[in-house]
């Protein structure tokens, strides 16, 4: 059976392009980027190309590039940096909306004195910028607020946060792992110190990640170990994954226009279609300020686990914001900051394209999804009294 | 992913008796749109009173509509005593097995069936004295109480893994704590299920885990397993306490009491010889 792969937001294949780049370094070409040899100095030597794309791709200095494992390491390394280095600041504003990354990591600093401010959301996922300015106070050390969120594809104004943040001389961090590749980015043209991606969303591999940390703001490491990344990150280099990650900015900057026009045509198709074939559904999160590969669906009267595994049968991947999928028992979290009713978060999916999906996919995927839904609504308790309301009506 | 057996795979995407019987003999809906699930029972009996038909129709997870369509398979050729004994459990069983997070979709299954029985008999829906514990999923202590009884339950996290009880706001987990103590004194030791060894060596191994090894860990001291022998635990102190003159008393008054508490009262723990 073939995969079809419309959960671009959870992970990416990893191109082919960075594969090929990849390979020699993780056999031949083993050697450690600080050895003195020209063995491992040639490595160094990629490490440094590879700084200079992650760069390009960001409109950054290579300096201003550190490698690390994941996002969430970045993350954390970025909030961590701003608390160490504003010692006498025990506020931190983000939103209700963020990755566990920022949100576990403040729940857990809010037990160690810390005070977190979670932004509200509009129903359509968007945030007020009044709401950010009501809450700085002289007491907040860092804002982090994510560029475009994972479930919803919902872009936040972080470049005018930041700018709001900075006349504050507050701190301004963005997880941007879901942005970067997907929408320009220019780090020239905006106030933002602190930037997270993750490899494995860009098509590189899983295990490396970038903290984008701006010319001139303090930083305090959170890995300690050696003088690797200037001393800002300590621990042996990740080199294929960085070169990886190298090959795949460079590859990403080439796409972005494909991404931003054929891929958008896509998820606009697929979505019109779904929307216009099956009653009772409709798109959670703003469908004009948001990422073009992202579409989040919710079908009212079935369940969203349920959904995925007949999908499942037919090849087809993506994921949903039920409770049951999470194995807590509430929806997501981002659905239900945004009011969504529990009767449509439990029946959300989300499809989230990338470049190497193609039209005979998404039209597989129109002719089965309404099957799908129908077969579960057949077998949904709610379906016939709402049917019947609807009929009656 | 869920790790479902190819049993509920089988049921959910080919689910037995799905629908609704017309002009049924008892009739039950339980759970909502709001709380993820929800399933309506019907059945009818023939002429000797046994459930002749049954089915069913379900809002929810793969595992609910597994479990949902398991009860109606089992309770066909019953008479209406017979399925009453039927428990969550059983449901569960038929399908060889549940992930723990989804128990609460068999313990959904039990209750519809309960449901529709009284409906049949014309008894009241709700149980005489039932107070709703959890506001977010609509749960009552007496089905607390049941979840805790028929699954030998222990902490409040089974509960909710069961029941659902307490995992929304969380505001409840007290009073499911306080239930959850109420059952178990009142059921006295004997509610402690007959082990088999390999459940017994490994809720040796939790409650040292759980339990014993981090308040060691807090003084610098450390624990490792040894042997499991029947009863006999042999065990080899490490760290501060494997110097520590008071470290007899660890092992029988500390480690030694937590684990009859918790596991069994015939458990003997001993130090290994060095």
């Amino acid at each position: 059976m073939k995969t079809i792969y419309l959960d671009n937001n959870a992970t990416t294949k990893v191109a082919d392009e960075v594969m090929e780049a990849m390979l020699p370094y993780l056999n031949e070409l083993y050697g450690n980027p600080s050895s003195m040899h020209t063995f491992g100095g040639q490595v160094g030597l990629r490490v440094r190309d590879a700084r200079e794309q992650v760069a390009a791709l960001l409109g950054a200095l290579p300096d201003e590039i550190i490698f690390t494992s994941c996002g969430t390491e970045s993350d954390n390394a970025a909030i961590h940096s701003a608390l160490i280095t504003r010692p006498d600041k025990k506020h931190i504003v983000i939103s209700r909306v963020e990755h566990p990354a920022i949100r576990a990591l403040c729940s857990h600093l809010s037990t160690q004195g810390y005070k977190i401010t979670e932004l509200p959301v509009s129903k359509d996922g968007i945030l007020d910028l009044e709401n950010l300015e009501k809450s700085l106070t002289p007491d907040t050390a860092i804002v982090s607020l994510m560029w475009a969120n994972n479930e919803t594809g919902v872009i936040f104004p972080v470049e005018e946060a930041a700018k709001m943040a900075h006349d504050r001389d507050i701190l301004f961090h963005t997880d941007a792992v879901q942005a970067v590749g997907k929408i320009p980015i220019n780090m020239k043209h905006n106030a933002i110190d602190m930037l997270s991606i993750s490899g494995h969303k860009l098509h590189a591999p899983k295990g490396v990640g970038v903290l984008y940390i701006r010319r001139g703001t303090q930083f305090s490491p959170f890995m300690i170990g050696g003088h690797q990344e200037k001393g800002r990150r300590g621990g042996t280099e990740n080199t294929p994954g960085i070169i990886g990650l190298g090959k795949a900015c460079e590859l990403a900057a080439k796409n972005i226009s494909e991404e931003s026009i054929r891929v958008r045509q896509l998820r606009d198709k697929l979505e019109r279609a779904l929307l216009k074939n099956i009653p009772q559904s409709r798109v959670n999160g703003d469908i004009e300020n948001r990422l073009p590969n992202t579409t989040n669906i919710s079908f009212e009267y079935v369940e969203g686990e349920a959904i995925l595994l007949l999908m499942n049968e037919l090849g087809i991947c993506a994921s949903s914001g039920s409770a049951c999928t999470s194995g807590s028992l509430q929806p997501s979290h981002v659905l239900r900051a945004m009011g969504v009713p529990f009767t449509m978060a439990h029946g959300s999916i989300r499809f989230s394209l990338s470049v190497y999906n193609t039209e005979e996919e998404v039209d597989f995927i129109i002719e089965k999804m309404p099957p799908i839904i129908e077969r579960l609504r057949g077998m949904s308790p709610f379906w016939d009294q709402a049917h019947q309301a609807c009929t009656n009506q | 992913m869920w790790e479902y057996t190819d049993k509920v795979k089988e049921h959910f995407l080919n689910p037995r008796n799905v629908g609704e019987i017309e002009n049924p003999d008892g009739v039950a809906e339980v759970g909502s749109l709001a709380c993820g699930d929800a399933l309506k029972l019907t059945f009818k009996l023939d002429e000797n009173k046994r459930i002749k038909d049954a089915k069913f129709k379900t809002f929810g997870c793969a595992s609910a509509i597994a479990s949902s369509s398991a009860l109606t398979e089992i309770i066909k050729g019953m008479t209406v005593d017979e399925a009453l004994k039927v428990t969550n459990q059983d449901i569960a069983r038929y399908l060889g097995g549940l992930p723990d997070e989804k128990m609460h979709c068999s313990v959904m299954g039990k209750q519809a069936l309960e449901k529709a029985i009284e409906n049949y008999r014309g008894a009241p829906a709700l149980e005489p004295g039932a107070k709703i514990i959890c506001e977010c999923f609509g749960v009552t202590d007496r089905e607390i109480e049941r979840a805790i009884r028929e699954n030998n339950l222990t902490t409040v996290e089974d509960v909710t893994h069961f029941t659902k009880a307490g995992g929304g706001c969380g505001n409840c987990q007290d009073a499911i704590a306080q239930i959850l103590e109420q059952v178990r004194k009142e059921a006295g030791p004997e509610v402690k299920p007959k082990m088999t060894n390999l459940q017994k060596i490994r809720m040796i191994e939790e409650t040292i885990e759980r339990e014993i090894r981090p308040s060691l860990k807090h003084d610098g001291g450390d624990i490792e397993i040894v042997d499991i022998i029947g009863n006999r635990v042999m065990v080899a102190l490490r760290g501060a306490c494997a110097t520590c003159k008071a470290s007899d008393v660890t092992l029988k008054d500390f480690v030694e009491h937590r684990l009859r508490e918790l596991v069994s009262p015939d458990i003997h723990v001993e130090e290994a010889s060095k």
